[in-house]
């Protein structure tokens, strides 16, 4: 037990120490993963809209690989973007393994799915005749679709919460396609796990505490922006 | 609600921007950077935390270390996926270097292995030479934890119990599949006996219930060599840069450091620089 106190102990004292590797680790970890976490919104907001509103052949197929990819364990994506990395694979040329380019790549896969999923749940349970009374007053269909957005925006930052969470505390394809390299691709979660193989406890309980800090202060910001509407005034 | 959306598409576009911006700086280094594929062992005992940031300064070169077991990191030079090898796999080395992909390969320095177990010792092996103490181990079926990841450690572990003419299995047999430094940890919780490097055990020893009962035999020797890549192994191998780290690695200055390494927080280095000796006569 002494090792988590410890652990808090050694947290605080990184954080304030203005400790310069402990710093470039957070910052590179949130680099990623809300680099990531954007790019995965970019792809899946629209993936998850067309999913959720047109019809189409093989849409539902498209919504259940989305379903599934949201348990797809990261050490596979790892292993798939490290397969077409590697020098000798198709992507071999661009130098990327090893790097945080990398390491977004790898994320924005992760979280892809689990945004496209939660899109077209938080799109669907808007009621349908919503969209049709938009049209009805006039509305162009991109100024009805960004009021459709608005209407769902609990359950699409719901969405964005959930992409982050996957991505930030993943540890399998961070480790695989970056490398845990010192001051290059080392993130808090990589980070935690080499120390606890160096036999670090404390560190790594510290540097534990701080991605849990680090998710609350992400997740903190996008519930106050969620919940800003939803008091009754 | 057309504001809302923008202010979200603005921040979305922003961070973007910050990590589209930013990154050829972090990864953009292609110009002189080198994959250095080793061993648990010298990462998880620090040792290359102390000599890389001086083979950088020294050289120029970026290095990216990719800490593995010793059969993975020489699969990962046999592809081309690596331009340097620090491995502590004799045999399968030898094997390797003659397919003939591999360049020079030279001894850097030595260590030995020592066999852990807890205080109590339910097989007896406390002094006993280490193929003695295999023997016992497998006789009482007492808990071994092995490392089971084709790393030189685990090869080294197998060459034991053949030499001891036991054959390992059963449930008092555990693999982990894990680095040394998870392996020492599962070893010391389950009160059970293992082989491991002795740096790393060295610089974990205070976390760990387990204690050196067998050591200093000939066949418990720990050997580290440098292996260069060449092209023949793959297009994108950068021969210039594993010859600069091998050169270096291999140089009295860096054999100086790896000399020193430990002697300040463990009393005693974690292992003994061996450019240029005769490998036959180590250890003795």
């Amino acid at each position: 037990m002494d090792v988590l106190f410890d652990g808090l102990v050694d947290a605080i004292g990184l954080l304030l120490s203005g400790d310069r590797d402990t710093w470039s680790i957070i910052a590179l970890t949130l680099r990623v993963s809300l680099t990531a976490t954007a790019i995965a919104i970019l792809i899946g907001l629209p993936l998850g809209a067309l999913v959720a509103l047109a019809r189409f052949p093989g849409r539902r197929i498209v919504l259940a690989a989305a379903n599934t990819g949201m348990g797809m364990p990261p050490v596979v994506v790892g292993l798939f973007v490290t397969v077409l990395l590697w020098r000798s694979g198709p992507l071999g040329g661009l130098g990327l393994l090893y790097t945080p380019t990398a390491m977004i790549i790898a994320q924005s896969a992760i979280a892809t799915p689990v945004v496209v999923a939660l899109v077209a749940a938080a799109l669907q349970q808007v009621d349908p005749d919503f969209r049709v009374q938009m049209r009805a007053l006039g509305a162009t269909p991109v100024r009805a679709f960004a009021a459709l957005l608005g209407e769902a925006r609990l359950p699409l930052l719901a969405g964005a919460m959930a992409a982050f969470g996957a991505v930030v505390s993943e540890v399998g394809a961070a480790q695989m396609v970056g490398g845990n390299l010192a001051g290059q691709t080392r993130v808090l979660t990589t980070a935690a796990v080499l120390a606890t193989s160096q036999g670090q406890f404390s560190l790594s309980i510290a540097f534990g505490l701080i991605l849990l800090l680090i998710a609350f202060g992400v997740n903190l910001s996008l519930t106050l922006v969620q919940q800003r509407r939803t008091v009754p005034r | 609600m057309g504001r809302r959306l923008r202010v979200v598409l603005a921040c979305v576009v922003t961070l973007l921007l910050a990590g589209c911006g930013t990154t050829p700086s972090a990864g953009g280094s292609a110009d002189k950077s080198l994959i250095l594929a080793t061993t648990t062992s010298t990462q998880d005992s620090g040792l290359l935390d102390e000599l890389l940031p001086v083979f950088t300064r020294d050289s120029g070169w970026q290095v990216k270390t990719v800490a593995v077991g010793s059969g993975q990191a020489i699969e990962m030079g046999r592809r081309g996926e690596a331009d340097v090898l620090l491995v502590h796999s004799p045999a399968a080395e030898e094997k390797f270097v003659a397919e003939g992909s591999a360049g020079p390969r030279r001894l850097v320095m030595h260590n030995d292995f020592v066999l852990l177990g807890p205080k109590a010792d339910p097989a007896e092996i406390r002094g006993t030479g280490s193929t003695e103490a295999m023997k016992k181990i497998a006789a009482a079926e007492a808990v071994f934890v092995s490392r089971g990841d084709e790393s030189g450690t685990h090869t080294k572990e197998q060459g034991l119990w053949s030499k001891a003419g036991a054959t390992p299995g059963g449930s008092w047999y555990q693999s982990t599949g894990q680095g040394m430094g998870a392996t020492l940890r599962v070893a010391s919780e389950k009160a059970g006996y293992t082989l491991s490097d002795r740096a790393t055990y060295l610089t974990q020893r205070d976390t760990l219930a387990l204690e050196v009962l067998s050591e200093g035999d000939a066949g418990l020797l720990n050997v580290y060599h440098v292996i260069e890549i060449t092209k023949k192994a793959g297009d994108r191998v950068r021969p210039d840069g594993g010859k600069a780290f091998a050169d270096w690695v291999v140089a009295p200055p860096a054999q100086r450091l790896i000399g020193e390494f430990g002697r300040a927080k463990f009393g005693q280095p974690l292992f003994t620089p061996d450019a240029g000796a005769d490998e036959s006569k180590l250890g003795q």
